[in-house]
């Protein structure tokens, strides 16, 4: 008797007697005829469309300038109540606001992630087409658990990192999954559910309240 | 062209399958008022909002035919990229298990969980699970599997069975939910509970999140697994998802053998079709794609279950291949004027629907699902909407064939004389000459008077009842097309 691998792999040569066996798999045309670009867009066109699109998901987009970005972040975390806020530890010490206890992720516990108001944090790219975050475990994104676990979640997009299209973003983040493995999350709004008369509800399991924070480089 | 093994029964599935034929299920659910009235809220809703986000996309058909085109490519050369997808996945840190049917991918499963002393599980949606019969299993192991996702939540509370590859529950409206979850949830439903959606969704968050947050194994089910790089992916809403596949010590994944996709770059098609066919978003929450283990960031250890169980023997069918196409979308049965008046249990098993009425059968054999490829009219939407461009309608029409040869084979002389079989060899032969067509035109204007009442035929005789039951027929005019051609153009008129 074989064992499993062995006879699921003849079991589908089997079943491909039809293929000819000089054909290689790129000799099945796969035409691309998709957009890879969006052409006409100027760069506040697609930071616009990040924003509308976001927005649409019941998220809420806060724009600024550099200058500006702490202030702002410190005044979100009063007008919520937030009081301690996880952090990756790469976080930008000018991202960073006064009068918030920040506690960075040294692997931290579960149990102690579930204890904080929120996590702060940056990100690898933004979609424009999709109103999309893009988390890679780095240094800005952190680990995975932190932006999952606390109930809010700020994060920080710089206008230069919004690309207008989902093919943009598979390519840009390519290059980390490749060298480090990198576990990428993409976020589109808070988390949600359709499950019930396919009402759509946010706020269930995953961080219930989204605040992204647009920075735009000031004078 | 097509090297037909369907009609093989699938002697070592364990699926659920329909125990009853689609006709006998159809009427009792159609019976059901309640059932038709939230299935038919829930497609036309979800129809309109799809035909928007999809209508903003202008390269909407280049998407499909790429999608359509990648998985081709992935199928015709399955061997090739699972092997790749193995070593990928090896390198990553990753350990994968091959399965060559439902029996085994649950033991491999259950071996894995009871090696590391765990007796519950968090898991996230996963519809090859829901084939295999996973939890179940377990139970029978003493391992108790928490579903997560709030519609699998629902159906497990009820000990019922999903009803929509999206939306399981899709047949509960939100006062039933709410009963529901006052019955079965203890302290965690007060006893003021609404049935605001919104209320119900935030009593699942209390009595899932201690589950969450202390377990030591997840399960989750592949929405695709990347060849080239070794990544694997799932595409939810509620964070279920991540919290299975980033929380636990160790996960567990398990995918169809057609889950595969050849590289990295693919994902950019399937992240936009899938999104905007299934919940009709322009995407959805959340997106986890892992890469074997990443140190310092989620389970320490990663198994993959690469199952078959009746998938090669899909794959074998060239018409019928196209189904493993499907990217579990639900697309096909939100525009289905037969899955919105019947509901998905009508079907019979964990694939509902039109692309259920193809896949079941292939999977599992006619013996089991052999009135499913009837489950249909044939008017194509399914086709016209499905992001992967699967030609349900040539699948359905290659399967009534395959049905009906079947029964002729197994059946014996009773099954070679059957009515339809035989009126469709007689139609044959009348079809393939214009002097028998015309002549059998003649015969059926005589024979028809005693049968047609006010233009209309409402009831045909005999083995020829069933098709009037549900339907009139317009009686053969008194006189041809081609009869008033001759007549009006005069002999020699008739051109070619």
């Amino acid at each position: 008797m074989s064992d499993a691998r062995t006879e699921v792999l003849a079991r589908v040569r089997q079943a491909l007697s039809d293929v000819p066996s000089d054909e290689k798999p790129e000799d099945v045309f796969v035409e691309r005829g998709y957009r890879t670009q969006w052409e006409q867009a100027s760069r506040s066109e697609v930071v616009d469309r990040f924003c509308e699109v976001l927005a649409d998901y019941n998220a809420r987009v806060h724009r600024v300038v550099s200058s500006e970005l702490a202030d702002r972040v410190g005044r979100l975390c009063r007008e919520h109540h937030l009081r301690r806020l996880v952090v990756p530890p790469g976080l930008p010490a000018p991202w960073r606001p006064e009068g918030v206890e920040l506690v960075e992720d040294r692997g931290l516990a579960i149990s102690e992630l579930d204890g904080m108001d929120g996590v702060l944090s940056g990100c690898a790219g933004a979609i424009a087409q999709t109103g999309t975050l893009v988390l890679d475990g780095g240094p800005r994104s952190g680990r995975r658990a932190i932006s999952l676990v606390p109930d809010h979640h700020l994060c920080v997009v710089e206008a230069e990192q919004v690309v207008a299209l989902v093919p943009e973003a598979v390519a840009g983040a390519s290059g980390a999954v490749r060298e480090r493995r990198a576990p990428i999350t993409l976020v589109s709004g808070p988390s949600a559910t359709s499950d019930i008369e396919l009402s759509r509800v946010e706020g269930v399991h995953g961080p219930r309240e989204l605040d992204v924070v647009l920075v735009e480089p000031g004078p | 062209m097509s090297s037909v093994p369907l009609a093989l029964p699938l002697a070592d599935a364990r699926a659920p399958s329909p125990s009853q034929a689609f006709p006998d299920a159809a009427r009792a659910a159609l019976g059901d008022t309640q059932l038709r009235h939230n299935i038919g809220h829930a497609t036309k809703t979800i129809r309109a909002k799809r035909a928007q986000v999809v209508g903003e996309l202008p390269d909407w058909e280049e998407l499909r035919e790429a999608g359509r085109a990648i998985k081709e490519r992935t199928l015709r050369h399955l061997d090739t990229h699972l092997l790749e997808l193995e070593a990928s996945i090896g390198r990553a840190g990753g350990v994968v298990h091959w399965a060559r049917d439902a029996e085994e991918a649950n033991r491999v499963v259950g071996d894995l969980i009871a090696a590391h002393g765990a007796r519950e599980v968090v898991k996230a949606k996963s519809i090859t699970t829901e084939e295999t019969q996973l939890n179940e299993y377990l139970a029978e192991r003493g391992i108790h599997a928490w579903e997560t996702d709030l519609a699998q939540l629902i159906i497990q509370l009820g000990d019922d069975s999903p009803s929509h590859i999206l939306v399981p529950a899709i047949h509960r409206n939100r006062a039933e939910i709410r009963e529901l979850f006052l019955r079965t949830l203890g302290d965690d439903a007060p006893a003021d509970l609404s049935d605001d959606p919104r209320a119900l969704a935030e009593v699942a968050r209390r009595h899932l999140r201690r589950r969450f947050l202390s377990a030591k194994v997840g399960i989750s089910g592949v929405n695709f697994a990347v060849a080239e790089t070794g990544t694997v992916s799932v595409v939810e809403s509620e964070g279920n998802g991540r919290m299975c596949t980033t929380l636990p010590e160790v996960l567990i994944s398990v995918m169809g053998i057609e889950k595969v996709i050849p590289t990295w770059r693919d994902l950019e098609v399937y992240l936009q079709t899938l999104p905007r066919s299934s919940t009709a978003e322009r995407m959805n929450p959340y997106t986890s794609l892992w890469t074997g283990v990443a140190p310092g960031d989620g389970p320490r250890e990663f198994h993959l279950v690469i199952v078959d169980n009746g998938r090669s023997r899909v794959l074998a069918d060239t018409v019928g291949r196209q189904a493993l196409n499907c990217i579990r979308c639900s697309a096909c049965l939100n525009v289905c004027p037969v899955y919105e008046r019947t509901g998905g249990h009508a079907y019979g098993s964990v694939y509902p629907g039109p692309i259920g009425a193809i896949l079941t059968p292939l999977l599992e054999g006619f013996e089991r699902a052999g009135s499913l490829p009837y489950a249909s009219s044939l008017c194509g939407a399914c086709y016209e909407v499905c992001p992967v461009k699967i030609n349900i309608p040539e699948v359905l029409v290659h399967l009534r064939h395959g049905v009906v040869d079947h029964a002729a084979r197994t059946g014996g002389a009773r099954a070679r004389l059957a009515p339809e079989r035989v009126a469709m060899k007689a139609m044959a032969t009348v079809f393939s000459s214009r002097r028998r067509y015309e002549s059998a035109q003649r015969a059926a204007r005589i024979g028809q008077w005693p049968l047609t009442r006010g233009g209309t035929i409402t009831r045909l005789p005999g083995e020829l009842s069933g098709w009037t039951a549900m339907r009139d027929l317009r009686p053969v005019p008194r006189e041809s097309f081609r009869e008033w051609w001759r007549r009006r153009s005069g002999p020699g008129g008739e051109g070619a």
